[in-house]
């Protein structure tokens, strides 16, 4: 059980760094940001499944406040003034 | 029998994390990509914590689990839909076949 | 099944070379939105690799901060710096214009010379990166020599804690040595934070980030989840004593109410900017020294509290700091003087 559970995390490990690669790309700010939330979304399941196999409950505080604070850095980001780029200009690239 | 179950529904997540992923890379805009953000929320991350609940040790790590899982699933609906109207706002159009 | 036993570190390797890839893809980035996205992921996978080497305690802060200031932080700065962007943008083509008038038949000793003086630069800097690059290879090896020696892991200073525990007043041996066997390094990193809060408010103008009415969406979305922060922050300050947490995880969950509420259009009332803002500001400060240094009329060290009543004076300490940290926080992300 302790290897799946380490399976499972190196599963999801890697669907995160797949996902970076949506950040370095972009092309938007907005996929950046969304890719960046997806992330947050991944993180919170490894702290979670890592808190079973390491016996260690206080991880899922970790992932509580994860999950509490996770809409800020969007939130903050399409409180941004607007962009002055031509529109649809970054879709093109 | 409670841990093959728990096993079943950690593997449903996993694909629905891949899905997210697959998608966040391979769709073509931001609209569809909002699409394979909430898979890997709602189902994912849903049915990670659901498989792990079955393993909980006590009734309030149950609530805690389930408490994250609620306050992703608002974080990233609210996400979602802040993301959306910055697109629109700022005119990036929709995708079109 | 052999290979199943490399699966941890698989998962270790594969958090350390994204984490070191992130940092450097962070800061060589030329764009500044896509290094900021890239800080903030680089934050949630020092959060997991914290988690991984069981130092939950940071994990724990790293992800408040990271996920809930930091990133809101950068934003902030970045729209400030917004403008600014766009003339270093529209810099490098002016001069590019200038070097191409240089090179036109028509030259003069002048720019000829100009033409020398930027010549030299570019041998003087491969020279420069050819040192630094030696001298930094050089200390990567010294570092993993000693790194080497050290193999051994040791017991460090875990004993000690341990031994004298009882007497600190809590049970969490990291809240131990914060709060009390090295409580100074806690009141000093506390006061550091209020010297860079000072300096924000010397320098910067205050963020229109929260100005305009928020959506709907937003306004319910802060509503939900500003009270259950407070909670969560009140949570961290109580599992503190026992458990992984204490005030500054509590004050960065703190900080980022207060961050979430800003950005959803609300401002503190006009009567609690003033005097009652700078006081919840310096109470940490202030509550942590008088403390530290009152306990010396009792015949103890400065910042040592006697064992029957180090639990009470903690549970202070910490009480005003979380709440000092938080305030700094949100200020910090406000920033300008309110």
């Amino acid at each position: 059980m302790q290897y799946f559970y380490f399976a499972l995390i190196l599963f999801l490990l890697l669907t995160l760094v797949a996902g970076l690669w949506r950040i370095r790309r972009g092309p938007t700010p907005a996929d950046r940001m969304l890719a960046a939330q997806l992330f947050g979304t991944t993180a919170a399941a490894i702290l979670l499944v890592l808190a079973e196999v390491s016996d260690a409950p206080a991880l899922r505080d970790v992932a509580l406040v994860l999950a509490l604070l996770a809409a800020i850095t969007v939130t903050a980001f399409t409180r941004r003034a607007r962009i002055s780029l031509p529109p649809g200009d970054d879709d093109a690239r | 029998m409670l841990a093959s179950l728990s096993v079943v529904l950690l593997l449903a997540g996993a694909a629905f994390f891949l899905g997210g992923s697959v998608g966040m890379l391979r769709f073509p805009d931001v609209y569809t990509r909002l699409h394979a953000l909430t898979k890997a929320d709602n189902l994912g991350l849903g049915l990670v914590v659901l498989g792990l609940m079955l393993q909980a040790e006590s009734l309030a790590a149950v609530g805690k689990l389930f408490v994250i899982w609620l306050l992703l699933l608002a974080a990233s609906a609210t996400a979602s839909q802040l993301v959306a109207s910055w697109a629109q706002e700022n005119g990036f159009a929709p995708w079109r076949g | 099944m052999a290979w199943l036993t490399g699966l941890p570190l698989a998962v270790d390797l594969v958090l350390g070379t994204t984490l070191l890839w992130l940092a450097w893809r962070a800061l060589s980035s030329p764009d500044l939105f896509q290094a900021v996205a890239l800080f903030i992921a680089f934050g949630v996978i020092l959060g997991l690799v914290w988690a991984r080497l069981d130092t939950i305690d940071i994990a724990l802060a790293e992800i408040a901060l990271g996920a809930g200031v930091t990133g809101a932080l950068l934003l902030a700065a970045l729209s400030q710096l917004q403008p600014a962007e766009v003339d270093a943008r529209a810099a490098p083509s002016a001069t590019g214009a200038n070097e191409h008038q240089a090179g036109q038949p028509g030259q003069t000793a002048e720019t000829a010379d100009a033409d020398e003086a930027q010549h030299k630069p570019a041998v003087f800097r491969a020279l420069l990166a050819a040192v630094m690059g030696l001298l930094l290879l050089a200390a990567l090896f010294g570092l993993g020599l000693v790194t080497w020696q050290l193999w051994e892991p040791s017991s460090g200073l875990t004993q000690q804690v341990n031994t004298h525990l009882p007497e600190s007043g809590v049970e969490h041996p990291v809240t131990a040595v914060l709060l009390n066997f090295r409580g100074y390094d806690t009141l000093l990193e506390i006061a550091v934070l209020l010297l860079a809060l000072i300096g924000v408010w010397s320098l910067a103008t205050a963020s229109n980030l929260g100005d305009t009415t928020p959506e709907p969406v937003l306004a319910a979305l802060s509503r939900l989840l500003a009270p259950l922060m407070i909670l969560v922050a009140a949570y961290l300050v109580w599992v503190g004593a026992h458990a992984p947490g204490g005030a500054f995880q509590a004050g960065s969950v703190l900080g980022a109410a207060g961050v979430l509420l800003r950005l959803s259009g609300w401002r503190l009332p006009a009567g609690a900017a003033g005097w009652p803002l700078r006081l919840v500001l310096a109470l940490g400060v202030a509550v942590f020294a008088f403390i530290g240094i009152a306990v010396i009329g009792l015949g103890e060290p400065l910042l040592g509290y006697p064992t029957a009543w180090a639990k009470h004076a903690i549970l202070v300490i910490e009480l005003a700091a979380t709440l000092s940290i938080g305030a700094i926080l949100a200020s910090l992300f406000i920033g300008g003087r309110p």
